[in-house]
């Protein structure tokens, strides 16, 4: 029988001072996962009460001045407080420096101070919400940003400061990966979720002051009308776009590539097979990266620019679709005369790789000049947009967060209730937004707050896959926080995983993470070379079959 | 590799080499990246001001043309001068404390603060001066004698560059004043003076986009 061990960073030093004031990346991870998962059910708990005034036509329960406040909280809390630190600030900054064979990352103290920074982002961001709610979307586009009333000029520094906290994180990885690999960790050594937060880092750097300085100039547009954003006095609202998307379209990246870093890994764990074509996969991580600072213009098809520099976005949206790809097929290969087991965390990668790819397949649809006249601004965007970002980065954080749950409790969490769960996530998101995909192509405008009759059966069947959905999360909250404390102890490495926080590590890890410094003497994943012996308190060989 | 395969063994560890790496030279190459990062992060903060620059100047270019004529050259030009010696001072600084010279960083940088405040002083005589003739940004510009189309624009302009500019240089004011303070603490020697470094560089970039900022709004014609 496991014990848990008896120093980790969980119980040494204590005291909530060591923690508030902590310089762990464990720690500042695990303080980062806390906070997500709040905003992440605060955020669901705002989609759930608008599918449920949307299951009949006309005001069911609330006016449409709130129903617009409820859809902009939900996007800018979703994307600014929980999809962009998801998986980097909180599964990256526990793992990365772990499977780098690192002590820390690079700079821990700013490492805390971008939590603290976010901390205060939120806290504004909630203020808006009190002082005055914001009725935007979480796009703030202008002239109605300037004009509406409500507290924009706070969301917005919100997302400046946000802005900040993301740009910590981000330039503490690239310096992490650059300088902290352990010896003999070559670039290509590196595990493939290691590249993923690398490229992500890359773009978080380079695409947030953008935002940074467009959210300034929106606040100066608003507080002391400095024009530029306004036809009145000379300036053009359609520069906002340009502005906001040149951050806004990387920003997908910085959701999803994190997402497809977590994919790699548990491909190679489940299927017992070293990522086939890992160089591709790795560089076509920096590739999605590269391209998405060209293709900002393609949310922007009927603002107005001109028709060459439409077919030129549309022609670069197109390219993305080859990395993307590469990924996916080299996932598939990995599995190919693998040995896979079915565990949870494989379970979220196979929905990952069936949801992403439609996801992925419906942003050609949008791609696409005239196909897009007609579906841009309907529900057809927001199920694309769902399937991306939810079927791919939320399903790919659920598959991180249960694959190194039991490295960051040293316990298991049930694998009964978890399948459930599992189930009802999957059925109900697919419940949700296939409808959304059907109602869109039909003409259904999003963001409205009322519809016409033809349109409820769907809207019905909508809310009903949405509230499946939020079961799903309700029975996976239980089993999680039951686990802490009660779960079965997992051992260093219950999936007889590869990389250096299974095999050098214990579960929970040691303060320092390592009792002695890892080498590294082997290519990425050996597991033709190598057994990795599996401390799976659940029969490993029930699940095989 | 660059990382940590040179560990020199049992070595007694230097008091300012911070516990998660394994030598100063890799505690010193991190943080020169760190910086770097850092600053290429506030190119493209700059970047967008520069781009809302070139979308009005290639929109209104008569306009650019004409609203320049109203800023003060020579204190431009002056405020050049105190910011490119600011830079060769604060060098010095980073000179004097690698030949482990306590006293001579601290004058250096104490120049380099001097002149930084110079700065900011000529920066607040053309502001007053600006604001007191209406020659401010969009919907405060009250000045009367310009025949060009939305001349408030380069006004928008030049104040949300200029004063983003200023504020950079007030954070670079206080992170020399901290280093001076550091310095005379003795936390500085000739073996580790990597956060003077990393002020010097970011006092450069501070300095360089001036350099941009000068000649895109005072001589525009």
């Amino acid at each position: 029988m496991n014990t848990l061990p008896y120093k980790t960073y969980l119980n040494s030093p204590t005291g909530i001072k060591s923690w508030l004031l902590t310089k762990d990346h464990k720690r500042i991870g695990l303080m980062y996962l806390m906070a997500i998962s709040l905003f992440f059910l605060v955020g669901g708990a705002l989609a759930l009460v608008m599918r449920l005034e949307l299951f009949s036509p006309g005001e069911q329960f609330i006016s449409a001045q709130t129903y617009n406040q409820l859809f902009t909280l939900h996007g800018a809390i979703m994307i600014f407080l929980f999809i962009i630190p998801s998986i980097p600030a909180a599964l990256g900054n526990f793992i990365l420096p772990m499977q780098l064979g690192a002590v820390d990352v690079a700079f821990p103290r700013l490492n805390l101070a971008s939590w603290y920074v976010y901390v205060v982002g939120a806290i504004m961001a909630l203020g808006a919400i009190v002082i005055g709610g914001v009725d935007t979307g979480w796009t703030f586009y202008t002239p109605y940003s300037v004009q509406t009333k409500g507290a924009i000029t706070l969301i917005v520094m919100a997302v400046f400061v946000l802005g900040f906290s993301s740009i910590f994180t981000g330039l503490n990885f690239i310096a992490t990966v650059h300088k902290m690999r352990a010896p003999g960790m070559t670039w290509f050594k590196m595990p493939l979720f290691c590249w993923g937060i690398y490229a992500t880092a890359i773009i978080q750097v380079l695409a947030t002051p953008v935002l940074a300085i467009t959210a300034l100039l929106l606040v100066l547009e608003r507080g002391v009308g400095i024009g530029i954003f306004d036809p009145k006095m000379g300036g053009d609202p359609v520069l906002f776009q340009h502005f906001f998307w040149f951050y806004s379209h990387p920003a997908v990246y910085i959701m999803i590539l994190p997402g497809m870093a977590i994919i790699s890994e548990l491909m190679a764990t489940f299927s017992r097979k070293p990522v086939f074509g890992y160089k591709a996969v790795a560089y076509s991580s920096l590739a999605i990266a590269l391209l998405s600072f060209v293709v900002w213009g393609h949310h922007m098809f009927t603002s107005g620019q001109s028709e060459l520099s439409a077919m030129i976005f549309s022609f670069l949206t197109f390219s993305v679709a080859i990395p993307s790809a590469v990924k996916v097929f080299n996932w598939m290969s990995t599995m190919y005369r693998g040995s896979i087991s079915f565990d949870v965390p494989m379970l979220y990668a196979l929905a990952f790789l069936f949801l992403f790819t439609i996801g992925g397949l419906t942003g050609l649809f949008l791609g696409t000049l005239a196909v897009d006249l007609h579906l841009h601004d309907t529900y057809f965007i927001v199920a694309h947009f769902h399937y991306t970002m939810m079927g791919g980065t939320v399903i790919a954080f659920l598959g991180g967060l249960h694959y190194w749950w039991p490295k960051i409790w040293g316990r298991m969490y049930s694998e009964k209730w978890a399948r459930i769960s599992w189930a009802l996530v999957f059925i109900g998101f697919n419940a949700t937004f296939i409808p959304q995909f059907i109602m869109g192509s039909q003409g259904m405008p999003r963001r409205y707050f009322n519809y016409l009759d033809q349109y409820q059966p769907m809207h019905a069947f909508s809310s009903v896959g949405a509230y499946i959905l939020g079961l799903g999360f309700l029975i996976m909250v239980v089993y999680l926080w039951h686990s802490v404390k009660n779960g079965p102890i997992a051992g260093s490495n219950p999936w007889g995983a590869s990389t250096f926080e299974w095999t050098h590590s214990t579960s929970p890890p040691d303060p320092h993470n390592f009792k002695e410094q890892p080498v590294c003497d082997h290519e990425p994943y050996p597991y033709a070379t190598t057994i990795f012996k599996s401390t799976n308190p659940y029969e490993m060989d029930d699940s095989d079959k | 590799m660059e990382t940590s395969t040179a560990t020199t063994g049992h070595e007694e560890r230097p008091e300012f080499l911070q516990h998660h790496f394994a030598t100063a030279q890799q505690q010193r190459e991190t943080s020169k990246l760190g910086i770097w990062i850092f600053l290429v992060t506030e190119v493209l903060f700059f970047g967008g001001l520069f781009c809302f620059y070139a979308v009005y100047r290639s929109w209104y270019p008569e306009m650019f043309h004409e609203a320049h004529k109203l800023l003060n050259v020579s204190l431009g030009a002056t405020n050049t001068v105190v910011l490119i010696t600011s830079s060769l001072t604060m060098a010095l600084a980073i000179r004097s404390m690698q030949v482990g010279s306590k006293k001579w960083t601290m004058i250096n940088l104490g120049m380099t603060l001097a002149l930084a405040g110079t700065f900011l002083v000529i920066k607040f005589i053309e502001y007053s001066h600006k604001i007191h003739e209406g020659l401010v940004w969009g919907k405060f510009f009250t000045f009367g004698e310009i025949d060009a189309t939305n001349p408030h624009l380069f006004f928008s302009v030049y104040f949300a560059m200029t004063g983003l500019h200023g504020i950079h240089v007030i954070a670079g004011m206080i992170t020399i004043s901290w280093m001076m303070y550091r310095t005379s603490k003795n936390h500085f020697s000739a073996d580790y003076y990597t956060p003077i470094e990393m002020t010097g560089l970011y006092w450069h970039l501070v300095d360089l986009i001036w350099i941009f900022l000068f000649p895109m709004l005072y001589l525009v014609g």
